[in-house]
């Protein structure tokens, strides 16, 4: 399932390569800048399909740019340049033919702070149904039950949808940034560090949906704690200063780390 | 000893008077701005609203044996301890050719209240203060009481109907004065009146004062057609310039390239803010009222050249030459607005498939929308006082005809029009009787203040509650 492949930092990197079949994103070379700054060197992965793949790596490595990078985000900073190609579900995120907007709507994505929308619960949720088609009510309404449900919100939220989403708790704003990504149906889930500015058990809420979730979808997690990530995730890629160090399955990667400089981070001696 | 009690004892606090003190500094410094704001608002408030109090008549007799009747003004002490002067208002200007008279409280023998003596209002001439005699109306005539019941009866009716009665009035030294009743606006007679009664009056002062338009150059009579153009002329403002600023700053801010070239206009724009007005009163009569103005005259009103239609000053110029005095603050407070929204937000949008306009649409430009309010209402004060580049653009003295009335198409933008700052001015250097002026500036100047604040009151509001709609504390 490992292949090796060669890097610019001369050490045998392995990356998990995965059959088309099973791979759901598929990271090809790719280099990206911003402004002239180089922030990611020749990365190549793929990110198999109804899994949890976490990116880890020390602060400035690139892990949220890669994931930013998924979607497209970059496209609001006219600074960032890249080559490389990006292919989801075999389809080039970059080709011209590709809807960007279709795109984002595929590939969710949620934010280190939570970002709720200032308008109701409810609103929060619609937002993404309405800018696609106009649904009746009674559809929509159901869509947006259902994804409360799956982001285990609706049993906090139920009787109160019609309030704003800014008196929720920092737990449940971010649950419900979660339900509003999976209202529009995405193939894929990016989460930027998503329990990072939450309490200890509003984390282990987020946790638990993160691996619930992966019957429906696949799921990329970016994250700064070492426990996240073993605890959620599938896969585990390690990224220093722009470059893939160490890919593979988390037990591996976390018990049997190929490299030094993995364990060194893992255990905490570089930061 | 203990090093610690050392130290303590050797940074025995030393008085140092700047680091004493500087609170209290600060606090002066609200004291007194707060001072001159409050003495600002009860000079105002005192001296435009006490002007329709009903004042006391006296009837004053001089020692040279002279006596009139009025009310007094003011006093004012003379040079070289030569004792104090007192102005009285005696009314009566078509007999005794002057309504105000200086008198030296020393030459004052007696002063008396007596209760029937009676202050009516009349157009022309203005004010008579005398007593009534009798009313004289075909064959009949009442006297005394009854005259005073007949003609409070009278002025209830409309001016139509009392055209036929005669008023015998007699002044305080004893010249009579047969007086048309249909001259007469109103009467009263303030030394009989109740407390009640006075505060009623002074009621209707007030009221006839915002309602009325101006009488005798504007000298007297009221202010409605300066309140209506103030308000007309900052409502068009405000419906041109906020269109224009939010794109604008929508541009600076969300589109455009931020560069050195972004930058440089950014700071044009705020300098923009602190050009004279007048300077742009020059550039409103140059550019709108003679040259599209004039243009359109040549186009479509040559018929009724030379004398010019839109190639004068008048309401449209007026307002968007105010609009564009009020362009750089719309900018500037949208374009704050529009930054402070977190980038988290338009991520969030973006991510969930928004387009840039819908981005823009439906989670930045509701969240900016205060920031918005916030340079629309600080554009309104700033327009709603604003009077030099008005006197070049279309403002006028006395208006002919209001803006808008019931005459196709209902609102004239060509038309020139009045303005309460312009009234103000108007009123206190151009009148013909300055003792009659004085009160009239400040009740005008109180009430300008009054329209700014209630215009400022109104976007407050809206923008409080813009904010409570979605529930957020901006």
């Amino acid at each position: 399932m490992l292949a090796p492949l060669h890097s610019a930092n001369t050490a045998q990197v392995p990356v998990a390569h995965f059959s088309s079949e099973h791979s759901c994103l598929s990271i090809d070379h790719l280099s990206l800048a911003y402004a002239g700054k180089e922030a990611l060197r020749d990365l190549t992965l793929s990110v198999p399909r109804h899994r949890v793949t976490a990116f880890i790596g020390p602060s400035g490595c690139g892990k949220s740019t890669l994931l930013r990078a998924i979607n497209r985000l970059h496209d609001l900073n006219e600074t960032v340049t890249h080559s490389g190609k990006i292919t989801l579900e075999g389809q080039n995120i970059h080709d011209p033919q590709t809807n960007v907007t279709e795109l984002r709507r595929r590939v969710g994505m949620v934010f280190q702070t939570p970002n709720p929308f200032p308008m109701s619960i409810y609103e929060n949720v619609a937002f993404g149904l309405r800018l696609q088609q106009r649904l009746p009510k009674r559809k929509r309404d159901d869509i947006i039950e259902w994804a409360l449900t799956s982001a285990a919100l609706w049993d906090e939220v139920k009787d109160r949808l019609h309030r704003s989403a800014w008196q929720l708790s920092g737990g449940q704003q971010q649950r419900l940034v979660i339900a509003r990504t999976l209202a529009v149906q995405p193939d894929v889930l990016l989460l930027d560090e998503p329990a990072s500015a939450l309490d200890p058990i509003s984390t282990l809420k987020i946790e638990e949906l993160i691996r619930n979730l992966k019957s429906e979808l696949t799921l990329v997690l970016v994250t700064h704690n070492m426990q996240q990530a073993a605890r959620v995730s599938d896969y585990t890629a390690f990224l220093h200063q722009g470059e893939l160090v160490e890919y593979g399955p988390t037990d591996q990667v976390f018990t049997n780390p190929r490299l030094q400089h993995t364990e060194n981070y893992i255990t905490g001696r570089i930061t | 000893m203990k090093a610690g009690t050392v130290n303590t004892a050797s940074r025995r606090p030393r008085f140092n008077w700047l680091n004493d003190l500087w609170p209290w500094l600060c606090a002066a410094s609200v004291a007194l701005s707060l001072l001159m704001l409050g003495a600002l608002l009860a000079l105002l408030l005192v001296r435009g609203l006490g002007h329709f109090w009903p004042a006391t008549l006296e009837e004053v007799t001089l020692r040279s044996g002279d006596t009139f009747a009025g009310h007094a003004v003011r006093e004012v002490e003379l040079p070289q301890q030569a004792g104090d002067e007192r102005l009285y208002f005696t009314g009566n200007q078509d007999i005794e050719g002057a309504r105000w008279r200086w008198v030296k409280i020393e030459e004052i023998a007696e002063r008396a209240q007596p209760a029937d003596l009676i202050r009516l209002e009349r157009s022309p001439w203005g004010d008579f203060i005398g007593r009534l005699v009798a009313i004289e109306q075909d064959d009949q005539r009442w006297e005394g009481d009854a005259a005073w019941q007949r003609l409070t009866a009278l002025l209830a009716l409309p001016a139509s109907q009392r055209q036929e009665s005669q008023l015998l009035l007699t002044t305080v030294d004893g010249q009579t004065l047969r007086q048309p009743m249909a001259s007469i606006v109103s009467a009263q007679a303030p030394n009989a009146m109740s407390w009640s009664q006075k505060t009623h009056v002074w009621g209707d002062g007030v009221w006839r004062f915002l309602s009325e338009g101006p009488r005798a150059a504007n000298t007297d009579g009221g202010v409605w057609p300066a309140i209506f153009g103030t308000v007309l002329m900052v409502i068009l403002m405000s419906v041109m310039v906020t269109p224009f600023g939010v794109l604008a700053a929508i541009y600076l801010n969300e589109i455009a390239h931020q560069g050195r070239l972004t930058r440089l206009v950014r700071i044009g724009v705020r300098n923009l803010a602190g050009v004279p007005s007048i300077v742009y009163g020059v550039f409103g009569l140059g550019v709108f009222v003679y040259g599209i103005g004039g243009s359109l005259d040549e186009w479509f009103f040559s018929d009724t050249l030379p004398s010019p239609t839109f190639g004068t000053g008048g309401l449209l110029w007026a307002s968007l030459t105010l609009a564009l005095l009020t362009l750089p603050v719309v900018i500037v407070a949208t374009e704050e607005g529009l930054a402070r929204i977190p980038e988290a937000q338009r991520e969030g949008a973006v991510a969930l498939g928004a387009t840039r306009l819908e981005m823009l649409t439906r989670i930045v430009l509701p969240m900016a929308a205060p920031a918005m309010l916030t340079g629309v209402i600080l554009a309104v004060a700033r327009a709603a006082g604003e009077v030099a580049p008005l006197m070049l653009v279309g403002v006028a003295k006395l208006a002919p005809q209001m803006p808008i009335d019931g005459e196709f198409p209902y609102l004239h933008l060509e038309r020139k029009f009045m303005h309460l700052g312009y009234h103000l001015f108007d009123t206190a250097f151009h009148g013909e009787d300055v003792q009659a002026a004085i009160p009239l500036v400040y009740a005008t100047a109180l009430l300008l203040v009054l329209i700014v604040l209630v215009l400022n009151l109104t976007a407050i509001f809206l923008r409080h509650y813009l904010g409570r709609q979605r529930g957020n504390e901006c």
